[in-house]
């Protein structure tokens, strides 16, 4: 993936290298990758244990005052088929297949990412962490960023990653009595279970096409 | 309304209670989502202004409120909440339900957290489909809802079937 | 005044002072919501007071809940904007815009000049259709019945222009990836100019009626005041923090990839912080869309509105995170895909969501009346907090 305009992309990006560089410096054996796209954007990866001192390396040494959010992803693939949709004569549930991760790569299942912004400069970056698969827990990000709180809580509630030393970790969206961690991709969605979706592969025609021309002209 | 409830009433006093009923509807504006701004729109717009049906959409409460319109996607959060609302009424009560969420769950039918339709919670008297539904068509199905308290036989109220604006 | 009525003064006084303490209560609990007009939707917050004074409140959300994110696992890209239109209600053109600007991102495609600026006018025109019922809405909470009749009136005309081009008043569902799904109606541009006129109009009644009111000052300066570090460490954005003397806009500081750093337009700031200053600078805000829209308007370049994008579509695995300045703050939408039809993860940010993360440090000490007057300022929508 690079620019979309490769012409204007800069092959080096020094602010964002600076950035990379400034964080291998502040944690040491905690920072396990990067990954700058000159011009668009850069990734880092820690270890979970440096998780925290991560978010406050960001804030005091590289200006990143400004907190985007703070989520997870959950990369072992749905067992309930392809894209999750109806299997009424399907197989119940098929094998996940392996996983795979994205950007900067991952090793378990959970991985917590988080995104803060420096409003002087304008740059933003990515952090990621993986988590241990037996305990998926963290430190809590609120003593470098406060307006993490919500944000975890609604990691905890999504993907049940529990975050050490957050003070209110309670339900935010879902009834107190809800069972499960909805963003996992193993949580079904039962009215897709019970009831197939003819839209996965709804085609719609372009502006200046005709209704006849080029029915297949997939890439 | 006793004697009405009843079917007591000799039929031209219940055809003047209905249409005193029909042009007093004071309806309580249960907003939930998107559909809250098209009735927005519908009730404190100048443009289409409600009032001249007869509608008065100031009830400070439910307690006070003959009609509720639940314009937005019902949650199973939001459930136990607006059967209360119902609940607090006082008959004869209506219910527009507004939307698609309200009147299915739209587009989130196959949401963890929406309630598939309103009328799993409460009876509704008329549906007005759309997502968001124009204002013109709420106040359309406000029309029909008019009309059919006009012809009501109290007695025989809660076997009628809903309305669906078309 | 004679000493005796002096003396019975005083009296009256320490009598009132002997009744109040004896009156101290343990405190009390509030609840508004979760249907309040106040909260404009289905925002619960539970409020501990002492007399007049909140000790703490806090937020409880979920009751629009949807599952924006779990749901757009299982759509393919192009119907994912049907859903995220949906986020934020009042200005559903704008939600759609970091979506597909992500997706194409990934795609490396980019959508012809003409696309761009189309969508930078509509951009704008969400914006406007959704900052002037704030406008208007915030004076209602304030006790003004009027001001939300005009905004309403007034924001018909702008729904119409929006509808004029995409055939829908609310959610136009009219991006897509690589461009735009049609090209402007015949005359649209010159009607769209009236209209614009009109809503300089509105700003400046907004400007004269409550902007400029003893009684809305009173309740709104000085109250909720958000110093700017507390402002970026909790996320706000927008006006939010613009308010606060952060001079900072995405549409101005970084690439969003619509067309607004080849016009002329102003950020506007202000340094209070408070709940006037977040009113005032929206005001301002929607001033200068209509300035933006204006500059579009003379500047739309001639050509077609889609690229080449395949049939179906498949976005190359990857991630992006693109963000851009929504009318209600920063709404960044951060993309996973696998190379499939359906995106392997997308996480929401959506500005409501931390601007209103603030109010339980902001509302802590506030009186009962503030409370409303700080939540309408915030301005938020609650499908963009609960989404």
């Amino acid at each position: 993936m690079d620019t979309v305009d490769d012409v204007e992309a800069p092959t080096v990006d020094a602010a964002r290298d600076a950035l990379v560089s400034t964080l291998v410096e502040a944690l040491g054996d905690g920072f396990v990758t990067g990954e700058v796209h000159p011009g668009v954007d850069v990734w880092v990866r820690v270890t979970a244990d440096s998780w925290l001192a991560a978010g406050v390396a960001l804030h005091d040494r590289c200006g990143m005052s400004y907190f985007n959010f703070l989520s997870a992803i959950d990369w072992k693939p749905s067992p309930y088929g392809r894209d999750m949709d109806a299997q009424v004569d399907g197989p119940e549930v098929s094998e996940p297949g392996p996983m795979e991760w994205g950007t900067t790569g991952g090793e378990t299942r959970f991985q917590v990412l988080a995104r803060v912004h420096d409003p002087v400069s304008g740059l933003g970056i990515t952090v990621k962490a993986d988590l241990p698969d037996d305990r998926p827990e963290v430190d809590s990000w609120i003593p470098a960023y406060a307006g993490a709180d919500w944000h975890e809580r609604e990691a905890w509630e999504m993907f049940g990653i529990n975050f050490r030393g957050h003070p209110n970790q309670v339900h935010l969206y879902l009834p107190g009595a809800f069972e499960g961690n909805p963003l996992r991709k193993d949580y079904p969605l039962l009215a897709r279970r019970i009831k197939p979706w003819p839209g996965i592969v709804d085609v719609e025609l372009m502006p200046g096409d005709d209704e006849a021309s080029e029915e297949g002209d997939d890439a | 309304m006793g004697l009405v409830e009843n079917g007591k009433l000799p039929k031209p006093l219940t055809a003047l209670l209905n249409v005193s009923r029909k042009y007093s509807l004071w309806v309580y504006q249960w907003g939930l989502a998107c559909c809250a701004i098209e009735m927005g729109a519908a009730f404190a717009s100048p443009r289409y202004d409600v009032m001249r049906l007869g509608v008065i959409p100031f009830p400070a409460s439910p307690r006070q409120a003959d009609l509720v319109v639940v314009s937005g996607t019902v949650t199973d959060k939001m459930a136990p909440a607006v059967k209360r609302l119902y609940e607090q009424m006082p008959d004869p009560k209506y219910v527009i339900s507004m939307g698609s969420c309200a009147n299915c769950g739209g587009p989130y039918w196959d949401s963890y957290s929406v309630t598939k339709g309103v009328d799993q919670i409460i009876p509704v008297d008329v549906y007005v489909p759309g997502c968001p539904p124009r204002p013109e068509a709420l106040l359309e199905g406000i029309v029909l809802l008019q009309e059919r308290i006009r012809s009501e036989d109290m007695g025989e109220r809660w076997n009628g079937d809903p309305i669906v604006v078309s | 005044m004679t000493d005796t009525q002096q003396i019975a003064y005083i009296a009256a006084q320490a009598a009132d002072a002997r009744v109040n303490v004896e009156l101290e209560t343990e405190g009390m609990t509030l609840n508004i919501g979760p249907q309040h007009p106040a909260t404009h939707g289905t925002l619960r917050i539970i409020v501990r007071l002492d007399g007049e004074r909140v000790v703490a409140a806090e937020p409880v959300m979920g009751y629009m809940h949807r599952g924006y994110e779990k749901l757009a696992e299982v759509r393919t890209y192009p119907q994912v904007t049907t859903l995220v239109n949906r986020i934020d209600w009042l200005g559903s053109f704008a939600n759609e815009v970091p979506f597909i600007l992500a997706a194409e991102r990934l795609m490396e495609v980019e959508a012809p000049p003409r696309a761009r600026w189309i969508r930078t006018a509509l951009f704008e025109l969400s914006r406007i259709a959704n900052v002037i019922l704030f406008l208007g809405d915030m004076a209602v909470q304030l006790g003004a019945v009027t001001p939300v009749f005009f905004a309403f009136r007034d924001r018909e005309f702008v729904l119409n222009q929006i509808e004029a081009v995409t055939g829908g008043r609310f959610h136009p569902n009219f991006d897509r990836i690589g461009g735009l799904k049609d090209d402007l109606p015949k005359g649209w541009i010159e009607e769209t100019r009236g209209v614009l006129a009109r809503i300089r109009t509105f700003c400046d009644e907004m400007e004269d009626l409550v902007a400029g009111n003893e009684i809305f000052e009173a309740r709104t300066r000085n109250i909720g005041v958000v110093p700017a570090d507390i402002g970026l460490a909790y996320g706000l954005s927008g006006a939010n923090i613009r308010a606060s003397g952060v001079d900072w806009d995405l549409r101005r500081d970084s690439d969003m990839g619509l067309a607004h750093r080849e016009l002329d337009w102003k950020v506007w700031t202000h340094p209070d912080g408070d709940s006037f200053a977040r009113y005032w600078v929206r005001l301002q805000e929607v001033r200068e869309a209509c300035t933006i829209v204006e500059q579009c308007l003379d500047g739309i370049p001639s050509g077609p509105v889609m690229a080449k994008v395949p049939r179906i579509i498949k976005v190359p695995a990857g991630e992006a995170y693109v963000e851009t300045e929504n009318p209600l703050g920063v709404m960044g939408y951060y993309i996973v895909s696998k190379g499939e039809l359906v995106p392997y993860r997308v996480k929401i940010r959506s500005a409501s969501f931390n601007n209103v993360s603030i109010t339980p440090w902001l509302l802590e000490g506030v009186y009962v009346p503030d409370v409303i007057s700080i939540l309408a300022s915030l301005y938020f929508i609650l499908g963009d907090i609960d989404r």
